[in-house]
């Protein structure tokens, strides 16, 4: 095993195979090199690496419920500071928050509204795998539109999501916290950079990372970096942060891919292929190209 | 809080997920020229950098020879296939 990538998480656990999301912990956690404290949401991440007995964490790490994981954050933050105070810590660890898309886009919505208001000084990082993916794939505010989930899938009569994802990124932004960004785990070094900018500054800050995931986006396991590579290249996922409020876009591709290049790779698009799902494509491609054009316009904007 | 509520990670108790494997990544040395873009990606960390042995430098390419080479750990490769997919050289092939 690699020394310097395990020095805060140990392999053993229990990810499936060719999962991202521990490429994504060890990438955040490896931008720093002061001590850290972790709080994490119920999810993949949590289930995967905390088997009762074991756990593969070798830094500080709570887990308390699955709304949380932002409220837990905020706790660290606020006895760090009371301690502080007594003169009981002389050097304060940095904060990170993992949560799912469930844990995030949904259910930990409040708690992460809540703690970026307040203004504590963490770090918030989303891995976005689209879905429920740990319990089977229900659909969530983040599964895009006309995917197929256990919840709402697609057959003779239904095409699978009927809406649209939720814009996490602008009601983030919407708090008027001082640095969020959206990454990609199959551009590891633009989530590093990200990640070392979000943890220099003051206050709370965001990291949205998509996660391809091999279970149940349906795709072989070796496929997770070409997914997620695809998923920038067709502008379906961009790559851009927003700095006090300014935006910019941190990848821009040579010649935009049409979105069937990504959605082929992946079952639970399978369907879309079909004669009369034709026009489906076609509207993913429509809000796929309005999306970019209107972040286009947020970056020239300013 | 009592003692025992906190779990400390032990290396000894890691489950060793090498045994999920049905396919087995190995690294071809007179390909591989130890860029490392196989590593960061890899999920279990499981691949790591080595100097290259005696044998292995009458293999290596030209370029490669003054380099390292790519070493897989197999107590905890799970076989994903993910470093063989994304190698530039294509240097490392799954085998059965």
């Amino acid at each position: 095993m690699n020394k310097i990538l395990t020095d805060k998480l140990a392999p053993g656990h229990a990810t499936c195979a060719g999962c991202g999301i521990p490429a994504i912990v060890r990438t955040v956690l490896g931008a720093m090199d002061e001590p850290v404290i972790v709080s994490n949401a119920t999810g993949c991440l949590e289930v995967t690496t905390t088997i009762y007995p074991n756990t593969s964490w070798k830094v500080p790490y709570i887990h308390s419920a699955f709304g949380n994981a932002a409220a837990t954050a905020a706790g660290i933050d606020a006895a760090q500071k009371a301690l502080e105070k007594r003169g009981k810590l002389k050097k304060k660890a940095k904060i990170v928050a993992f949560g799912g898309d469930g844990g995030t886009y949904d259910i930990g919505l409040q708690a992460l509204s809540g703690a970026l208001e307040r203004g504590h000084d963490f770090l918030y990082v989303c891995y976005d795998n689209e879905g429920y993916m740990n319990t089977g794939g229900q659909r969530s505010g983040a599964t895009p539109y006309g995917a197929d989930t256990e919840t709402e899938p697609a057959g003779d009569l239904a095409f699978g999501k009927t809406r649209q994802r939720k814009d996490l990124m602008e009601i983030v932004k919407a708090h008027g916290i001082s640095y969020l960004a959206e990454a990609n785990v199959a551009y590891l070094q633009d989530l590093k950079k990200k990640a070392k900018k979000a943890l220099g500054t003051s206050g709370p800050s965001f990291l949205l990372v998509l996660q391809p995931c091999t279970n149940l986006w349906k795709f072989p396991t070796s496929q997770y970096v070409n997914v997620g590579k695809l998923a920038t290249e067709t502008n379906f996922w961009p790559l851009y942060e927003i700095e006090n409020g300014n935006y910019v876009i941190n990848y821009v591709p040579r010649e935009r891919k049409p979105i069937e290049e990504f959605l082929k790779t992946q079952g639970r698009f399978k369907h879309l292929f079909a004669e009369k799902n034709k026009k489906i494509i076609a509207a993913i491609q429509r809000t796929v190209d309005d999306n970019w054009k209107k972040l286009q316009k947020k970056v020239s904007d300013i | 809080m009592e003692k025992g509520a906190i779990i400390k990670y032990k290396k000894e108790n890691a489950p060793k997920t090498g045994d999920w494997k049905y396919m087995k990544p190995v690294v071809d040395v007179s390909k591989c020229i130890g860029c490392g873009s196989c590593i960061e990606h890899c999920p279990e960390a499981a691949i790591s950098l080595r100097n290259r042995l005696k044998e292995e430098m009458e293999k290596s390419s030209a370029v490669g020879k003054d380099r390292k080479i790519a070493e897989i750990d197999f107590e905890y490769c799970k076989g994903c296939g993910v470093c063989a997919t994304i190698c530039p050289l294509k240097a490392i092939i799954m085998k059965k």
